[in-house]
């Protein structure tokens, strides 16, 4: 049987290994487990290093999954992060109140944020516990993302429809955070960086605009992440900027779950591998028959000839989805995900 | 005689290249031959409703729904004054951001309703249950239109009817936001009154509810 990361690198090769890697994006399910409050959490790595170790015994998770939330980046530049019961930490007030404001910003240190630190030493015991076996797996939040939250979408499709000048400076600050706090989770022992790039979706910005900005901040940021990336669109559609997305440089895209599957592997066949596409929203309600069905149904679809890590498709497994449908998906995933797929192939 | 199909090709096309001068142009031609509002919010609803449909099978994108929304509703808005008519009768509505400061999804309904004609109170974002709940109340609201962007707050719209329920309030809930996108059920689930996931299309929606029906 290969480790977890045999397995992944067996996909990334577009080669079967011995089954479907599962990549499990657990984060605020680890206060689940630990039953303790979000918050206190995601504020004692030693807390996350347990939930991790026991999610991926309990799961036949392949992945150790060192994100904490989205707006942990904002922290680092005066933000707000609003803290809820159960989901994910949310970003506040903006910080960007104007756009005559990102004359003046600088880069945060990413070193000597309190926040970003306890990811570092989360990522560093994670690294210690799983050596060679298991990937781990960090995250950044693209440049041209970022200020979604930064700044409100809103004020941001100004910026980018009209002040190009400040777009443009924007874009130069969070591209050095970003490169910075990347570099600083793989020295920690991150072995891949989830770079979310949601606005790279055509369901969030037409393609042209995509092309004049988001995929060339992509290229110059991940040509300069020491280690692989995984580009994920959260949820959006990723199929019409695949060529695009692949041009970047990165190894994985996370594909949405409105993909049309035997489309999207035959644009990826050999070239990008894919990370998806189970709906996370609709497994909160999912039965264990639809489990089966969805999870076949993925492997079926995109599995044959490796190239294909199994996951949902927004970058988080919701509070709200039962422990329950987690076992139902690890167990369809060992049913039906073992190499080869005879039983796909055989009709 | 105009050709309202036409008008409105023109426009989406001057729309979805976010191009505002070529859309204040074909306002300025039709008003000054028509003389008529009623005429330029046909055509802008017409525009939107396509550009929504297009963004619904990824024709489209969120940014391209959003421009359009504000350059119409920016630009009827400049020739409200000249027309000398006043709004549509319509419910008396509110729109809000559940538990969420992201207002996008908002500021995309109100344009839409404003270029409909409609008018629409606007409570904010970041508002917890109660205090929606009171606000409806208060003002007697009788369509709340909810947009959220996290499972979680949308899970909460179930309380707020049960909220508003036990505080008399028979307003219709139109729940909307990526959470109803994403799961097409959820709606339902939550006991909202109708699915407003496309934005484009909750005239359609509004005016469905207020004649007494569900989700068209």
């Amino acid at each position: 049987m290969m480790t977890s990361f045999e397995r992944t690198i067996s996909a990334l090769s577009h080669k079967e290994g011995d089954r479907v890697p599962l990549f499990l994006l657990l984060s605020i399910y680890g206060a689940k487990e630990m039953q303790v409050s979000i918050k206190e959490y995601f504020s004692r790595p030693e807390l996350i290093l347990e939930a991790q170790i026991r999610m991926k015994k309990k799961y036949n998770n392949d992945c150790f999954y060192s994100f904490s939330y989205a707006p942990i980046e904002i922290e680092a530049w005066g933000g707000e992060v609003i803290f809820v019961e159960d989901g994910p930490p949310n970003s506040g007030e903006n910080f960007i109140k104007s756009i005559d404001q990102i004359s003046t910003m600088k880069v945060p240190d990413v070193r000597g944020d309190k926040n970003l630190a306890r990811v570092l030493e989360t990522t560093q015991m994670l690294k210690a516990e799983a050596g060679d076996e298991t990937p781990i797996i960090g995250v950044v939040m693209s440049p041209f993302s970022l200020p979604v939250i930064q700044m409100g979408f809103e004020k941001y499709l100004e910026l980018l429809y009209f002040h190009e000048a400040e777009f443009q400076k924007l874009m130069r600050i969070n591209t050095e955070f970003c490169v910075e706090w990347a570099n600083a989770q793989i020295e920690a022992g991150a072995t891949a960086i989830c770079y979310f790039d949601p606005l790279a979706s055509p369901n969030i910005i037409e393609k042209e605009k995509y092309m004049a900005t988001g995929n060339l901040v992509a290229r110059e940021t991940i040509g300069r992440i020491k280690g692989p990336t995984a580009t994920h669109l959260a949820s959006g559609i990723a199929f019409p900027v695949i060529n695009e997305v692949t041009s970047t440089g990165t190894a994985v895209l996370g594909f949405s779950a409105n993909d049309d599957l035997k489309e999207i592997k035959a644009a990826a066949k050999d070239r990008i591998c894919l990370l998806g596409n189970l709906n996370a929203l609709e497994m909160v309600h999912w039965s264990a028959s639809q489990v089966e069905s969805h999870v076949k149904n993925v492997i079926a679809e995109a599995g044959i000839g490796g190239g294909l890590i199994l996951a949902e498709n927004h970058g988080e497994i919701p509070w709200q989805v039962s422990e329950d449908t987690l076992i139902q998906i690890s167990e369809a995933v060992r049913k039906w995900g073992n190499y080869p797929l005879d039983w796909v192939e055989n009709g | 005689m105009h050709d309202t199909s036409k008008l409105s090709s023109i426009l989406l096309e001057a729309l979805i290249n976010i191009n505002r001068i070529k859309a204040n142009a074909l306002f300025e031609k039709t008003f000054a031959e028509s003389k008529d509002l009623a005429l330029l919010e046909e055509v802008s609803v017409l525009a939107l409703k396509e550009i929504g449909q297009g963004w619904e099978s990824g024709e489209y994108s969120l940014s391209q729904v959003y421009m359009s929304g504000i350059i119409c509703e920016e630009l009827l808005g400049k020739f409200l004054p000249m027309s000398g008519v006043g709004e549509k009768p319509s419910p008396k509505m509110a729109i809000v951001v559940l538990k969420d400061y992201h207002s996008l999804g908002k500021k995309i309904v109100k344009s839409v309703l404003h270029a409909g004609g409609y008018k629409v109170m606007d409570f904010g974002q970041g508002l917890d249950v109660e205090t929606i709940a009171e606000k409806t109340v208060e003002n007697d609201i009788e369509i709340l239109l909810v947009s959220t962007l996290m499972i979680t707050s949308a899970l909460q719209v179930m309380k707020l009817k049960e909220r508003l329920k036990s505080l008399g309030s028979n307003a219709k809930i139109v729940a909307g936001g990526a959470p109803f996108r994403l799961d097409t059920e959820l709606w339902e689930k939550v006991g909202a009154d109708a699915d407003g996931k496309n934005a484009t299309d909750i005239i359609g929606v509004v005016e469905a509810l207020f004649e007494g029906g569900k989700q068209p």
